[in-house]
């Protein structure tokens, strides 16, 4: 399996030749806390480096999500709109969010790696 | 996620337990307050309906009204019956606006010798203000800043601090006396603001962490923070200062005429009484109304509340989720020809139309001992 990168609102992008998956790391879904709502995209959405795209709700508060880099939706996470929990028990596994075709690999390599992110959460702490 | 610098943030004095339990501090009407501990709102929020909830509710204002017409003088600003509240118990009411809106939410008890006063912690400075203002001379208003407030929430509260002292056990709802628990002196009432039955407890502030920490040893308590204290009264179908009432709302758009005292509604003398009276008699524009949304997403407040596919009718001023509910649930302001049980709206979430319902509040039955 692809390494992930991350962004600093806390995506995380898994490249499988030219589709993305992507999700929130588990630093996110622990601030958010118990997650009971994800409003996802419709399937052949274009979107662009950057844009809100999914909703994720917790008991507390709606945060957005926003695409890492720019493509197309290919397919968003059914299982999330009955087991929205998923992304609080798996957050890079089970509890991805939608994934993107006909992305810009290089921008995907320009985003973080796992120990940049970690040293981001370090340095914001 | 930014925050307040936490040096401007005032503390409780149980700022060093909460850490210690593992909570996360956010800042809160200029407190830093606990908004979870490491269980999580959710499992908080469920505890308290099955068992008994700690809340640390210490940044609310308490106070003492001492003297010949206390009873008299506070009623100039609220529409409850504070003269006729016998010793030992106490009351829910409104502090009104001139012009009838709602100025603050309150709790008012008799102790024999004083009333005793706790007022939300955002309105504690423009509250006490307000009464110092309306006072004639021979009554005066002790602040409480020294005091500790907690709150044990939930089915086996009453059993669990009734442990330490007994006579709790015997207090009717909204009755309140002192007791010596712990070693500690302290008022405990019987009431809250969960929908569960239970007690607030006010410490002295010296005794406050010995005090929660004597409870947090009992069976079947566990320490619940503000998220979970919201998504409570949500489903109790209580307001919240700020979000469900504030200056503009009247008692009787707000579903609470029932706060105003029987005799009150025969003198008409307190602050804003004529725009309570015109509404009692010609119905309010709007009514607070409980609101649930179909299917799983949550509508928040300032949610625009819709007729359906048609023009804007009120607003959500608190939505969420409910834990106990299990699903989206919240209040909020519609036209009164909206009002009706059942009367289906639409609410525009991030410029979606979401179906929901006109629902009776509470969401989920209050519990209180009776």
């Amino acid at each position: 399996m692809a390494e992930l990168r991350f962004t600093k609102d806390h995506e995380w992008i898994r490249l499988e030749g030219d589709v993305a998956t992507i999700g929130i790391t588990d630093h996110a879904q622990n601030a958010l806390g118990d997650v009971v709502f994800v409003d996802l995209p419709e399937a052949g959405r274009e979107v662009t480096a950057g844009e809100a795209c999914a909703v994720v709700e917790s008991v507390k508060a709606a945060s957005d999500v926003y695409a890492p880099v720019a493509g197309r939706v290919r397919e968003s996470n059914a299982a999330l709109t009955d087991n929205p929990a998923l992304v609080n028990s798996s957050p890079t596994g089970e509890g991805w969010f939608f994934k993107l075709e006909g992305v810009d690999t290089s921008a995907v390599a320009a985003l973080m790696d796992e120990n940049a992110y970690n040293a981001f959460l370090e340095s914001a702490a | 996620m930014a925050e307040t610098p936490a040096e401007s943030l005032l503390e409780t004095p149980l700022a060093s337990l909460h850490r210690e339990l593992g909570a996360r501090m956010v800042p809160f009407a200029g407190y830093a307050m606990p908004v979870q501990y490491p269980a999580g709102i959710m499992q908080e929020h469920l505890h308290c309906r099955a068992a008994a909830a700690l809340f640390d509710v210490s940044h609310m204002g308490q106070a003492e009204l001492v003297g010949e017409g206390a009873a008299k003088a506070l009623e100039a600003l609220t529409p409850a019956d504070v003269q006729g509240l016998k010793p030992n118990r106490q009351r829910y009411g409104l502090l009104m606006t001139i012009t009838g809106g709602v100025f603050d939410d309150f709790m008012v008890a008799n102790l024999g010798d004083r009333l005793f006063l706790v007022v939300n912690a955002s309105r504690k400075a423009e509250d006490f203000a307000l009464i110092e203002a309306a006072l004639p001379a021979g009554v005066s208003l002790r602040l409480l800043p020294d005091r500790a407030l907690i709150a044990l929430q939930g089915p086996q509260a009453v059993a669990a601090i009734a442990t330490l002292a007994p006579g709790i056990a015997s207090l009717p709802f909204m009755g309140i006396a002192p007791f010596e628990i712990a070693g500690v002196n302290a008022i405990v009432s019987r009431s809250g603001y969960t929908g569960e039955d239970g007690v607030e407890v006010s410490v002295p502030a010296e005794s406050a962490e010995r005090f929660a920490r004597a409870l947090l040893a009992l069976p079947g308590v566990q320490p619940a923070g503000l998220g979970a204290r919201d998504s409570l009264r949500l489903e109790a179908g209580l307001c919240l200062y700020g979000n469900d009432i504030d200056e503009t709302t009247s008692p009787v758009e707000a579903g609470l005429v029932w706060t105003i005292g029987k005799r009150r509604r025969t003198e008409w003398n307190f602050a804003g009484a004529d725009r309570v009276r015109d509404e009692l008699d010609n119905g309010a524009k709007r009514l607070r109304v409980g609101i649930r949304p179909e299917g799983r997403q949550p509508a928040r407040a300032h949610t625009p509340v819709h007729a359906p596919g048609g023009a804007q009718v009120g607003e959500i001023t608190s939505g969420g989720f409910g834990p106990s509910a299990n699903g989206p649930v919240a209040m909020g302001y519609v036209a009164r020809d909206l009002a009706a049980d059942g009367t289906p709206l639409e609410l525009m979430v991030r410029g979606k139309p979401l179906a929901a319902r006109v629902a009776p509040l509470p969401f989920i039955p209050h519990r209180y001992a009776r």
